[in-house]
């Protein structure tokens, strides 16, 4: 089942996260749901994935436990070398903080707070990010293109400028990894072109990323594209070998023959 | 050692992330911030002004007490609380002249002594003017000393007027108005019911008083002792004293107290027929009432200061559910607990000292207010140091205690639970 192919064009770069038999199992009442059962994975610096898989299919746990929002319940993740599964609450806060830039769905933008502000926060929270937070931040705002817009409010926004800002708000730390969730789930087609645009530019510049989808045409700008179903990775493919998701089913049952 | 030198580092930025945020945040949520001090502000401002009125009353009461001299001791008759003399008629019980005669020989921490008499309320005339309900008092010479009154105009009753049973007096600036005689009246004559008096001097006016005696309508004559006895029947005396200082004041009390059982052959284990009573003790007396009601008063406000920290609690525990979102958001980007907890502990502190700060202003305001419509009692009101530090310490009190709770609900939400709460 887990016949993994690491035929990675980039196997030579940095190892940016390494998941071993990594679970995350809630319990229900008396049962217990596998969200996750026995992930192995491998992401190198400069990577651009997009997990794809159905509702259900565990793909959001396996973004959370990436972003350090959860825990697995067993199994080891390692980011940067370092196990992330013994640290505590407030090391995984500086994590967070520091390597990881989420970008969810629904923007989750505070609507009281300027859009320069809203990309300030998290260097708020750093460490030394606190002096030159507003450069920053205008700089981060600037390379996703709004520049001109970082005095307005979330509600001055359009849907796709409210993304622009949450994206520059996960990389004004200069994460090691950029985590995207659903990120065009609440944008209509044209603007999600912009969007996944910018994702690829980012890339491009060096950025890692990951993004969750279920779209074939968001995973279709990635290079790898990881399919998940049940808790498990049913294949992780590059891209030019994954044109459709047609053609994946045959593509496993290859491999399995 | 490098946690030594990392902890205090780590504490200052927690302290000024924490505190730019809950500015930002009660800034951002101005009305409802205002909304939630004022319960503080009210709290405040009422203990304040209690505590005020209460130390201004007090004040006033020492201020007034100190001019009759605090070293005082009166003497009087008075029925027991029991034994057979319970119900024995003023008669019984009264003093006679004689009983205090040779006082001060035995009581050696007594350094004044006098007898007074209350003769009662005259008609007094001059001329064709005449002032009803004048108090007419016959005191020895040594009463105007203890009194505290000193004679503006002529001088003060002597022993000889005393011993010769002179018909003078004594009068207020307010009577001679009143009878239009001279402004030096010295040497004129006025009646006293149908008795003619000689005036030998004019008083100082006697000080406002907040309790007893303070009847600035009535005038007082003050004739020698001994004339008084004359002028009526049943005498009712009574005595002033002055202890040497206030340290001695209880033995004075004492002292006074064991002669006059011997005068008046009171029997051991019998009760007292008369009150011997100090101003310092009635001074004490009075302070530790004053420090009660204080205390009673203040408690009673108190409520309400209360009342206004479950108001900020309530408050913050409505932003907690409201802004769950919010903090998930917060503590997926990096914050941690201890800043998720120290921010919302800092915006109930902040609220609660602001509505302190306003409520000492507000608190003022009242007492000036209470005082210009209560002027002659409460014009030494004022807001003591200690009250303000009291309601501060008491408002930031309230504020980590019922800002402690929805701080540490908000810290503890887990953030992808808090993200994906609705």
């Amino acid at each position: 089942m887990m016949s993994v192919t690491q035929t990675m064009s980039n196997k030579n770069e940095k190892l940016i996260i390494r998941l071993q038999n990594v679970m995350r199992i809630y319990k229900v009442g008396v049962e217990r749901i596998h969200a996750l059962d026995g992930i192995d994975l491998e992401l190198r610096e400069n990577d651009y994935v997009a997990v794809m898989g159905p509702s259900g299919s565990g793909k959001s746990t396996l973004m959370n436990v990436l972003g350090c929002l959860d825990r697995a319940t067993s199994g080891c993740y390692e980011l940067d070398g370092e196990d992330t599964t013994k640290m505590t609450d407030a090391a995984l806060a500086r994590v967070r903080n520091e390597r990881i830039g989420f970008v969810f769905q629904s923007f989750e933008l505070l609507g009281q707070l300027s859009a320069l502000k809203n990309v300030e926060m998290p260097l708020i929270y750093s460490k030394n990010g606190w002096w030159t937070r507003r450069k920053r931040a205008k700089n981060v705002l600037e390379r996703v293109g709004l520049g001109d817009r970082i005095k307005h409010k979330p509600n001055q926004l359009s849907g796709g400028e409210k993304q622009r800002v949450a994206i520059a708000r996960a990389l004004v730390c200069n994460p090691s990894i950029l985590l995207a969730d659903e990120p065009t789930g609440n944008l209509d087609s044209k603007t999600s072109v912009g969007i996944l645009e910018l994702f690829d530019q980012l890339h491009q510049e060096g950025q890692t990323i990951i993004i969750v989808t279920h779209e074939d045409f968001v995973a279709h700008h990635a290079k790898r594209i990881i399919h998940m179903k049940d808790g498990h990775i049913c294949s992780d493919l590059l891209n030019d070998r994954d044109p459709r998701d047609k053609t994946v089913t045959q593509d496993n049952e290859e491999e399995k023959a | 050692m490098r946690f030594v030198i990392r902890a205090p580092i780590a504490f200052v930025r927690l302290a000024y992330q924490s505190v730019y945020l809950a500015l930002g945040q009660i800034w951002a949520n101005k009305t409802r911030s205002i909304l939630t001090t004022i319960g503080i502000v009210i709290g405040v401002a009422s203990v304040t002004a209690v505590i005020a009125s209460l130390t201004g009353l007090k004040a006033k009461v020492l201020t007034q007490v100190k001019t009759l001299g605090t070293n005082s001791i009166f003497i009087s008759a008075r029925r027991p609380d029991k034994g057979p003399l319970q119900h024995a008629s003023w008669w019984t019980i009264r003093f006679t002249s004689e009983q205090f005669n040779g006082l001060l020989e035995h009581c050696p921490s007594v350094a004044r002594f006098g007898r007074q008499t209350w003769v009662g309320r005259y008609t007094v005339s001059h001329r064709d003017k005449s002032v009803d309900g004048v108090t007419v008092r016959g005191v020895e010479p040594e009463c105007h000393k203890i009194d505290s009154r000193p004679v503006t105009i002529g001088r003060p009753l002597s022993v000889i007027d005393e011993m010769q049973v002179r018909q003078v007096c004594l009068i207020e600036p307010k009577l001679r108005n009143d009878l239009r005689l001279d402004r030096d009246c010295i040497g004129q004559s006025i009646l006293i019911s149908h008795n003619t008096f000689y005036i030998a001097g004019v008083l100082e006016p006697r000080p406002e008083n907040v309790f007893g005696g303070g009847d600035q309508e009535r005038s007082e004559i003050f004739i020698p002792f001994k004339t008084s006895l004359k002028m009526q029947r049943y005498p009712y005396i009574m005595a002033l004293a002055e202890s040497k200082s206030a340290e001695v004041s209880d033995d004075a009390l004492a002292e006074i107290s064991f002669f006059l059982r011997r005068t008046r052959n009171i029997k051991p284990g019998e009760p007292d027929t008369f009150e011997v009573m100090s101003l310092q003790n009635a001074l004490e007396a009075f302070n530790k009432i004053a420090l009660y009601t204080t205390m009673v008063a203040g408690g009673i406000v108190g409520i309400s200061l209360l009342v206004g920290g479950v108001g900020i609690m309530n408050i913050m525990l409505v932003s907690v559910s409201e802004r769950t979102r919010e903090i998930g958001l917060r503590k997926a980007v990096g914050a941690k607990k201890s800043a998720i907890l120290t921010q919302f502990l800092i915006e109930a502190i902040v609220l609660c000292f602001f509505g302190g700060l306003v409520g000492v202003g507000f608190g003022h305001l009242l007492t000036k207010a209470l005082a210009s419509i209560l002027k002659s009692v409460l014009d030494l009101a004022y807001i003591p140091l200690w009250a303000i530090g009291l309601s501060f310490a008491f408002a930031g009190t309230v504020g980590i205690f019922f800002g402690m709770f929805p701080a540490i609900k908000a810290a503890r939400l887990d953030p992808i639970e808090a993200l994906r709460h609705e």
